[in-house]
């Protein structure tokens, strides 16, 4: 177990450092210049001092060799330090570190949402001998998957902001802020987790163990909740751990599109101004996020399932 | 090849009691009972009017080949269809009500409770991710007659009855860690545990080895008797049914042919379909078809085949040469390490094996006795760790590249399960040229015309050619199989259980194809196979291992009539089937 965790921790490792290595090569061969960009900010484009901008330059380390800057670059970035943003002159930490609040409550009110309502959602379907309602059910995951999430945004608010006056429209005050953009975002991703979820629950309730549960004289709701259930959330899980990245990328969107602070305005500012450490900042760690919420996956799933046994650094299905 | 045989004669049997019994009252009533099937919007009658009756106390066994409906009757009893499957008409007395009726809720309170349930297939049937000891205290749980402690405690009490030896341990454990006769021993512990009046046992053996299989249906027995619990026993093996019913109801097409006493039943079968199903019972007894063959046994006196091959006519001067000769293999498996330390399981040990040309060697024993992985390594499928293999005089144990290529031409194999071993896009055409296009053997035409000529030779109709595997029944594509394994005419085709899949009926019709085939072409078989009754029937030589170990070989009749090793005498005593052949004698 101890060694399975150590290996796995140093995969973690190799992802990041890949994460940071290619993203560190696309912002070089992108077009554009990020220096140009900040020694104008404010002016009329034309009129920006050579000598300034020459400055800067050295200052950021981009008149070294593209090699050298990587090295540099990495060097200070193994450290915990992403040098700074570019148009505000903060650190980048400090930066990430006052946005990740914001979007840590949205993310992770939005998964709990996920997994409730898409959870729910595939549980009833499943369950339901209502051939209509089971068929209305299922149909509702495939179209959470395909409508756009700022689409969503916009009729939720449009709906329950300008409409009924539930909840505010826009900002960050408090849990009613909250409300909104969490289902916006848990609208694509519950759909996958329902689609998952009810899928393997239909594969579940087919198989032998739970003719015997009937022939013990179960009832339907400890069939389905205690036997087929557990067996069912093994793909789910996989999902969910797959999801948190998209949850990571949806908070772009989202906060956007409800003007909050957080991890994903900051993201959606740095690209488009070529805030180059902060966009590297964020891909270093949104990368993080990822590799740990699916390390931890990999861990719940012996829990869930003893089949699986974690031993000498992978995982063996014994089956 | 299972469908509707029935003719109007003796449509529902004839009830006679055994010794002229007068039970009071039957526990279980079944009348008139039929049940449908709805697929892809079509309605399929599955059992017709079915009239069955279980005694206090008594084992009835119902027998029938695969699509007889037997097992549908049977899970009708507790209503345990599939979802597209109906009780149209009938009904199910036991004690006061009417099963067939009953409501949904009122149902839970029989099912586990009065009437158990011992599943099919012991691997499957357990949920994976639940402790033994939890799914079996489950029972008690639903029906009120254990609390959470109490339950485990019971459970654990109920696991030792049903002959697990560390009853405490295994209720700790999960089913993966359980071997196959464990986990049914688990699931008659579950059936067992509320002490129901009645046990619905459906194939409850089927997938077990065959001593696992008799010690689990004797512990089975002795348990009912104890409790006097009536078991309703379905089963496709006449010899199981006729060592442990005292009443049998024989099924074909959905509808009972015949019913009455076991001994009755077998000494004086009325119905055709009995006596045919009798019949083609393989028993220890039956040598019927095997001594003709055996008489043309000696390599040189093999006819010429028909299809002219290479074997055949160097056969003459090779006499000498096996045409299989297996040193000293052994092979090892690593074993996932566990506690830092590296474990390997030795599947084969020392196996030493002589095949000659147009004989058959069967490889006999219980699943992990390493008979397959013996048949891999003649076949060049898998390296051995250690010895030899010889075909037709030359080392083929390190064979690579163009070499195996040519092993591989004249050694084919037939799989066990002819439902999963033909690919269903190819049509029969296809499936059968495949060795023949691989091997660049011919041209179309002549492809064609051979397929043709195999077809007719496995008793195929031209017709049968442009069909999908799905098409056909599991003999038909059995047949199907072998006439693929003789496509490029080899001198060995390894048979990896060929028949164990297949209905009784057919089962004795395959291996007369295979017998005839092997006069007809000198063609040497590797007979894998756990039944002993199908080995005798077709092997010149037998070989039993065990644990990866040959520990007797010899041609079948003297292995059989005086065998030496206690592994063998146990294997032979475990063959269901005494009171079969009992029977059989005395109907002659």
């Amino acid at each position: 177990m101890g060694r399975y965790v150590l290996k796995r921790l140093a995969q973690a490792v190799g992802v990041l450092w890949a994460a940071y290595t290619v993203s560190f090569l696309v912002l070089d061969f992108l077009p554009g210049d990020p220096v140009t960009a900040m020694a104008g900010a404010g002016m009329d484009s034309g009129q920006v001092d050579p000598a300034q901008v020459e400055a800067l330059r050295h200052e950021y380390g981009f008149d070294k060799p593209v090699l050298a800057q990587y090295a540099d670059y990495l060097g200070r970035a193994v450290r915990g330090d992403f040098g700074d943003a570019v148009s505000t002159g903060r650190p980048v930490t400090a930066t990430l570190g006052d946005a990740l609040p914001q979007t840590l409550q949205l993310t992770v009110t939005a998964l709990l949402l996920a997994v409730v309502l898409g959870g729910g959602l595939a549980v009833v379907a499943t369950y339901t001998a209502r051939r209509w309602l089971r068929q209305l059910l299922l149909s509702l995951p495939p179209l959470g998957v395909s409508v756009p999430t700022f689409w969503v945004g916009l009729l939720l608010v449009d709906a329950f902001s300008f409409r009924l006056h539930w909840f505010p429209a826009f900002g960050n005050d408090g849990p009613r802020g909250l409300v909104l953009p969490a289902l916006t975002l848990a609208v694509p991703t519950g759909a996958l987790v329902a689609q998952v979820l009810a899928k393997s629950l239909l594969t579940a309730l087919d198989q032998a163990y739970v003719e015997t549960a009937r022939a013990k004289g179960a009832g339907r709701w400890r069939i389905h909740l205690r036997h087929a259930l557990r067996n069912a959330s093994l793909p789910a899980l996989t999902v969910v751990g797959l999801l948190v990245g998209q949850l990571v990328a949806g908070s772009v969107v989202v906060e956007t599109v409800f003007s909050r602070d957080g991890l994903g305005r900051v993201t959606a500012a740095a690209v488009t101004s070529q805030d180059i450490p902060v966009v590297q900042g964020v891909v270093v760690f949104g990368a993080l996020i990822f590799v740990a919420a699916n390390l931890l996956v990999d861990l719940v799933y012996p829990l869930l399932d003893p089949r699986i046994v974690v031993a000498s650094g992978r995982r063996a299905s014994t089956v | 090849m299972t469908d509707k045989r029935e003719d109007g004669e003796g449509r529902h049997g004839r009830e006679r009691g055994e010794n002229g019994d007068d039970m009071t009252a039957p526990l279980l009533e079944i009348r008139r009972l039929s049940v449908s099937y709805r697929v892809r919007g079509e309605t399929l009658q599955a059992v017709r009017g079915v009239d069955l009756d279980v005694w206090p106390g008594q084992v009835t066994a119902v027998v029938g080949e695969s699509g007889s409906g037997k097992s549908t009757t049977a899970h009708a009893v507790t209503r345990l269809l599939a979802a597209n499957g109906r009780i149209d008409a009938g009904t199910i007395r036991f004690g006061r009500h009417d099963l067939a009726t009953l409501s949904e809720a009122e149902l839970r309170t029989v099912r586990g409770a009065r009437i158990g349930l011992v599943p099919q297939d012991p691997t499957v049937s357990l949920n994976p991710v639940k402790r033994i000891g939890e799914q079996v205290a489950e029972v008690l749980r639903i029906h009120g007659l254990a609390t959470r402690r109490s339950a485990a405690v019971e459970a654990v009490a109920v696991l030792d009855r049903a002959g697990l030896p560390d009853a405490a341990l295994t209720a700790r454990q999960y089913p993966h860690e359980l071997s196959g006769g464990m986990r049914q021993r688990a699931l008659i512990a579950v059936a067992i545990a509320a002490k129901p009046q009645l046990i619905i046992a459906d194939e409850p053996t089927s997938a077990l080895d065959v001593t696992v299989q008799r010690v689990i249906l004797d512990h089975l027995q002795s348990l009912t008797e104890e409790l006097g619990t009536a078991i309703l026993l379905v089963t496709h093996d006449l010899g199981v049914a006729a060592d442990r019913a005292q009443r049998l109801v024989v099924m074909s097409g959905g509808e009972v042919v015949e019913a009455g006493g076991t001994r009755a039943v077998l000494t004086d079968p009325q119905h055709a379909y009995t006596r045919r199903l009798l019949a083609a019972a393989p028993s220890l007894t039956s040598v019927r078809h095997r001594t003709p063959v055996a008489a043309a046994a000696p390599v040189s006196a093999a006819p010429v085949s028909a299809t002219p091959s290479s074997s055949a006519a160097s056969a003459a001067f090779a006499e000498d040469v096996p045409l299989v000769e297996a040193r000293h293999l052994v092979k090892e498996f690593r074993l996932p390490r566990s506690g830092g330390e590296t474990r390997t399981l030795r599947a084969v040990d020392d196996v030493g094996l002589v095949l000659r040309r147009g004989r058959t060697l069967a490889l006999v024993g219980e699943s992990g006795s390493g008979k397959s992985t013996t048949a891999r390594l003649v076949l060049g499928l898998a390296r051995p760790t250690s010895g030899q293999v010889l075909f037709d005089g030359t080392d083929v144990t390190t064979a690579k590249g163009a070499q195996l290529r040519r092993l591989r031409r004249r050694a084919q194999i037939v799989y066990q399960n002819p439902y999963a071993s033909l690919d269903p896009r190819f049509s029969i055409g296809d499936v059968i040229s495949e060795p023949l296009r691989a091997f660049k053997v011919g041209d179309r035409a002549s492809r064609l015309a051979r397929v043709r000529d195999l077809l007719d030779r496995v008793a195929l109709s031209a017709a049968t050619l442009e069909r999908r595997p799905a098409e056909l029944s599991g003999g038909q594509r059995q047949r199907v199989a072998i006439a693929r394994a003789l496509a490029l005419s080899p001198d060995l085709v390894v048979c990896d259980e060929p028949v164990s899949a297949l209905d009784v009926s057919v089962q004795a019709q395959v291996l007369e194809l295979l017998e005839e085939l092997q006069r007809d072409t000198g063609v040497a078989y590797l007979f894998i196979s756990h039944d002993l009754a199908v080995v005798r029937r077709i092997a010149h030589q037998v070989a039993v291992m065990r644990a990866g170990r040959v520990v007797e070989t010899g041609p079948p009749e003297d292995l059989f009539a005086t065998p030496r090793h206690a592994y063998t005498r146990e294997l032979l005593a475990a063959i269901p089937g005494g009171r079969l052949t009992g029977a059989a004698a005395s109907r002659r």
